[in-house]
């Protein structure tokens, strides 16, 4: 009964909230309450004490009167231009402002404390009265705010809380307490003040409106709808995704132990120093075997820091570290520069592919160089080695009949008859619609596409098309072979998330067969007599030249490559590039059955935007690796803010304020600042000399502490987790820089003996702690790793002692030690610098590279130009772009002249548009803001 | 946390002279010392309080409807943003999302201390999110990239990147 009659309330003040809601704008409020609802119990009480004419609807507990939020609230109040307020104490205020009452500092002060105190202890405690019958034990659970409250109450001499007269604090709070204290007195909540407002006739009315007398039982049916309070979480306690130093503000507890343990390090000893490494590197019996490669970068193009960051440097730095850790790794890469678009740039260029791949190869190798990145042979894929290993493992794809022969539709240039490279072809995705992608794969779902199936196709090249049949091969059947090797791969190693949610999602999409040859010339040959003129696709022969690249680094490359019982290989890549490195390559590799070794670790990366949009070529949007340099920056300070905004776990952005501030405030004034002033400290008040340290407990603690972030660092690290691990060296700094700063060496120094010693003391721990700083760093600054450690004169077994087992922190420079010159270690980035750079890079520059890739394939243009020449004056270049502009006008003018059909004169145009954009550039002038390059055909 | 905000608070109010705070409890609730009286605590108390000293008495609403609305949000702030569960993201972005539909700031029209507060309290959940949760909660996104950009609020907080294009156009995966 009591069911169907709420039922029915609830339908009828629907009908009555839209239309309260209309009239509601004209001026009037109207509050909804629930009967048996504890938190009206105060709105209903303030709307009798302020007398403020209010209209109160009565309606069931799961009446949405608030129509943005999910859940049920009330009390609810509609106010007159139509808003809702769903929180009690904001209605509760609102009444008394109305009533011309202004809540004072104080009364927010209450108010606050109520809504983030009282109250949950409150639900809490009512919930056990209410539902469980635990009435006797809520004392456990509202105690720290009552005593709270009393002691507050009784440092005031005024009758209530806030002053002489009643304030909204009064009511809130009595209205908070009345429900729990209803049965008995049984608190002692400052009697006076409790009893004098709840004496009020206003507050009676209230209670008597809600609870209707009934006590606990009336507020059941309320309370049992209400989810179960819960201790929720704490932020401070979450795991936080936020940027390094910006976590963990609190000081950590160290434990008696901890501190003991961490004085016995202290004093070991060094270990001997690591021997060098001597190439080629082989898998040792009884080592950790570690072989390592990063996504090759495709020849034809100037890597951007989102690449860099992406693959080299991630890699460049778990490489550093693991060589640290005494692992024997091997550091492979190369670039990647078998296809179309290498031949279509050759064309460009005119030269020839092997040309252009020598030509850009310097470019990648001396690009990586600078960034510092200590690849153990960096090589290429144009290789014998690639021919005689691709083609293996064809052979033995085709012996086990893992390959199918069929045909696929290809797009064509009509008049050359050349095969376009399929990411020159943009149009509509068919299975997810994104409006640009790509021939060969969409670049937001992530499926590798046919370039012909994309809707409403256009070529990047204004070339006539046609679509030719080709023969080609599929490898298949290779499902449950791979699915089992995924689920242990997997579960066994360290694979990113996005790595594995992108491989679950391939998978549920099916295997299908993909074509692994295309009719090019630029490519590997396919061996098969039946396929002669063809060569493999790209995704099939790129990935084996890992392979030939460890093969033209050592003849042994079989001990790497087939030898999954010893070496565990790690790849590092962007997450655009995961499905090839899960799916395709391992499938290759499990049909060749020639005991290869598969992927254990996939480490991939999101992406890195540049400020707020993406890095772009074509639109000049962003910093190139070629650029770096000229910025003036140090390579060390670009590969820390790279690694600070690495995109792990989720995008990132590279941000030229951004990485002032880190250089300015990480480096300059934290690690740089605390480096700096305990080596000068020695130098200067020891002679350069490390004094002798006698340690107390508050020194002993602080190695602990230490300690502690080093075996932080040491387990994120092994986790691939570079970006947190960093942070973990910034605290260590942050805590040397405290350490410092309450210890007062310089103070100290002048003064008694003990004073004196206590100086010494906290210089060398300071000394100490930097000599590990250096080594921590040096898989992210290598070159400020390496002069700390010459700054400090520091032995280099100090290197592969500090991150053995689980961290271990020795004093490496003991009392005696003489140190070297001690200098700065950072330079500020002026806010002037720093503008000017963000101006450089800010997308209206269109560099010559960029216009020569858009360029039409007839007009060459001198190659070297288009890397040295980004923002100066190139004469010869400009000298040839004025002809080709000539000539081309009086193309277009002749075109016009003879009627010639619309398209091939808009054609005609936008190439004569393109160069008058690069003879701009050449001239050294900023190009005006060209119309639209018309794409359509 | 909370005093990073205030004093970033205090920076954008242009407050010249920083004032010196301490915490409290297990929570680290601020206090601020004031000279003319007992301290204050809360973060909600202290930042009002600052309003009123920099003389901005419009960053708390010019209505007694807006003033109620911002001190509304402001207790969402403490109550909701400053503990809650893994279930309780979905629930206040869901709300959030929806409240802002027809927002341009926290109050309706006019910037106010709630946009700031639950600006610096959302923070932490907003850099969690993915790009498509953060189209997901389109309307959220919009006002939280509008409020990081306003001039002078950021400060000690790392900007959150937005894409200008929507990526995730039908939820395909």
């Amino acid at each position: 009964v009591m069911d169907t009659r709420t039922r029915r309330t609830s339908s009828n003040s629907t009908v009555k909230v839209s239309r309260q809601s209309r009239s509601g704008i004209n001026g009037q409020m109207k509050l909804f309450v629930s009967e048996g609802n504890p938190h009206c119990l105060k709105v209903l009480a303030a709307v009798e004490v302020t007398g403020v004419h209010c209209e109160a609807q009565y309606v069931s507990h799961e009446e949405k009167v608030v129509p943005f939020l999910s859940r049920p609230a009330l009390p609810a109040l509609l106010l007159p231009n139509g808003q809702h307020l769903f929180s009690s104490n904001a209605i509760c205020r609102y009444m008394f402002e109305v009533s011309g009452v202004e809540s004072t500092e104080l009364c927010n002060q209450w108010l606050e404390w109520e809504a983030t105190d009282l109250q949950p202890a409150l639900l809490q405690a009512l919930h056990m009265t209410v539902l469980q019958g635990k009435g006797s034990e809520v004392s456990k659970v509202i105690q720290g705010p009552l005593n709270y409250l009393v002691q507050s109450l009784s440092k005031i001499n005024t009758p209530y809380l806030t002053g002489e007269a009643v304030s909204v604090a009064d009511v809130v709070l009595w209205a908070a307490l009345y429900p729990i204290l209803l049965d008995s007195g049984r608190f002692d909540v400052g009697d006076l003040w409790f009893d004098r407002v709840n004496g009020m006739h206003a507050c009676q009315t209230a209670a008597q409106k809600v609870l209707q007398g009934k006590g606990h039982e009336c507020m059941k049916s309320y309370m049992q709808r209400q989810p179960a309070p819960q201790i929720s979480q704490c932020r401070d306690m979450q795991p936080s995704n936020s940027t390094p130093a910006e976590a963990d503000e609190g000081e950590r507890l160290v434990s008696e132990e901890e501190i003991e343990a961490a004085a016995l390090t202290w004093n070991k000893g060094l270990s001997p120093q690591a021997t060098e490494r001597k190439h080629p590197i082989l898998p040792q019996e009884g080592k950790r075997n570690i072989l390592l490669t990063s996504a090759l970068p495709y020849v034809n193009n100037v890597p951007h820091l989102g690449n860099i960051i992406g693959c080299v440097l991630s890699a460049d730095v778990f490489s550093r570290y693991g060589r640290l850790r005494g692992w024997n790794l091997l550091f492979v890469c190369g670039t990647d520069e078998y296809g179309t678009a290498t031949e279509n740039k050759a064309r460009e260029e005119g030269l020839t592919p092997q040309q252009i791949c020598d030509k850009y190869h310097a470019v990648h190798s001396s690009i990586y160089k600078w960034f510092q990145i200590d690849f153990d042979f960096f090589g290429r894929t144009t290789t014998e080695k690639q021919t005689e290993i691709a083609q293996d493992i064809f052979w033995r794809l085709h012996k086990n009949d893992f390959l199918v022969e069929d045909t696929v539709e290809q797009l064509c240039c009509e008049n050359c008859k050349r095969f376009l490279a399929d990411r020159f072809v943009e149009g509509i995705c068919p299975h997810c619609s994104y409006p640009e992608a790509r021939g060969d794969q969409c670049d937001k779902c992530g499926r590798l596409i046919n370039a012909v199936e994309l809707k409403a196709r256009q070529v990047m090249e204004l070339i006539p098309v046609v679509i030719l049949l080709h023969n080609s091969l599929f490898p298949f059947g290779l499902e449950s072979q791979l699915e089992q090797w995924l689920d242990k791969s997997t579960s066994g190693g360290d694979w990113t998330p996005n790595a594995k949610q992108i491989t679950r999602s391939w998978l549920r999409d099916g295997l299908k067969p993909r074509c692994i040859t295309r009719d090019l010339h630029w490519g590997t040959p396919v061996p098969h007599p039946d396929f002669k003129e063809k060569v493999f696709y790209v995704w099939f022969d790129a990935p084996i030249g890992y392979l030939s690249i460890t093969a033209n680094y050592t003849d042994k490359w079989e001990k790497w490559w087939k030898n999954p019982q010893q070496v565990e290989l790690y790849n590092f890549m962007a997450k655009d590039n995961v499905p090839f490195h899960s799916v395709v390559f391992p499938c290759s590799l499990l049909g060749a059955q020639d005991n290869y070794t598969l992927v254990n670790h996939l480490v991939a990366t999101e992406y890195l935007n540049y400020e707020d949009t993406k890095f772009s070529k074509s639109r000049g949007v962003g910093v190139f690796g070629d650029m770096a340099k000229d910025t003036g920056i140090p390579s060390d300070v670009w590969r820390f803010y790279l690694l600070y905004v690495r995109p792990e776990g989720q995008d990132s952005a590279f941000s030229w304020a951004d990485m002032a501030m880190k250089n300015n405030s990480e480096l300059l004034n934290n690690l740089g600042n605390f480096i700096n002033r305990a080596g000068m400290f020695v130098m200067k008040f020891f002679e350069g000399c490390v004094p002798v340290m006698d340690l107390q407990h508050e020194d002993k603690r602080l190695l602990a502490l230490v300690g502690w972030e080093l075996q932080q660092y040491i387990q994120l690290m092994d986790k691939v987790k570079i970006r947190d691990a960093l942070k973990h060296i910034l605290n260590i700094s942050r805590h040397g820089n405290q350490y410092i700063q309450v210890n007062e060496p310089w103070k100290k120094i002048k003064g008694g003996d003990t004073e004196r010693q206590r100086a010494g003391t906290v210089t060398g721990v300071s000394v100490n702690i930097a000599c590990l700083l250096s080594v921590m760093l040096l898989p992210y600054m290598p070159t400020v790793s390496q002069t700390i450690r010459d700054q400090l004169n520091a032995p280099q077994s100090c290197i592969n002692t500090m991150l053995q087992g689980t961290g271990t922190f020795v004093c490496a420079l003991s009392a005696g030690h003489r140190v070297g010159t001690v200098s700065p270690l950072f330079q500020k980035l002026e806010a002037d610098q720093i503008e000017a750079l963000k101006k450089k890079f800010g997308g209206q520059q269109k560099t010559a590279q960029n216009a020569a890739s858009a360029q039409p394939v007839t007009v060459p243009v001198p190659a070297a130009a288009e890397v040295t020449t980004v923002n100066g004056v190139d004469s010869e270049k400009a000298k040839q772009l004025t002809q080709a502009v000539a000539e081309q006008g009086d193309k277009v003018r002749a075109l016009k002249a003879q009627k010639a059909e619309k398209a091939v004169i808009t054609a005609e145009v936008a190439k004569l548009l393109d160069l008058k954009k690069q003879l701009a550039v050449a001239e050294g002038k900023s190009p005006e803001p060209a119309p639209q390059k018309s794409k359509k055909k | 946390m909370a005093l990073r905000e205030l004093s970033s608070l205090e920076k954008y109010l242009g407050l010249k002279k920083p004032n010196k705070y301490s915490t409290q409890g297990d929570k680290k609730i601020p206090v601020l010392q004031n000279n003319n009286g007992p301290p204050l605590v809360g973060l909600v108390t202290i930042a009002c309080h600052l309003v009123k000293e920099a003389k901005r008495p419009e960053l708390l609403g010019d209505s007694a409807e807006s003033r109620a609305v911002v001190q509304q949000w402001l207790e969402f702030r403490v109550t909701r943003l400053d503990s809650y569960s893994k279930e309780d993201i979905k629930t206040i972005l869901k709300d959030l999302n929806a409240y802002l539909q027809d927002k341009v700031y926290m109050a309706g029209n006019q910037f106010t201390l709630a946009d700031t507060l639950i600006y610096y309290g959302i923070h932490p959940l907003i850099v969690d999110l993915a790009i498509q949760e953060k189209e997901q909660y389109v309307n959220v996104t919009r006002w939280f990239n509008h409020i990081q950009h306003y001039p002078g609020i950021r400060h000690h907080l790392p900007p959150v990147v937005v894409l200008r294009n929507r990526i995730y156009t039908s939820r395909h995966h």
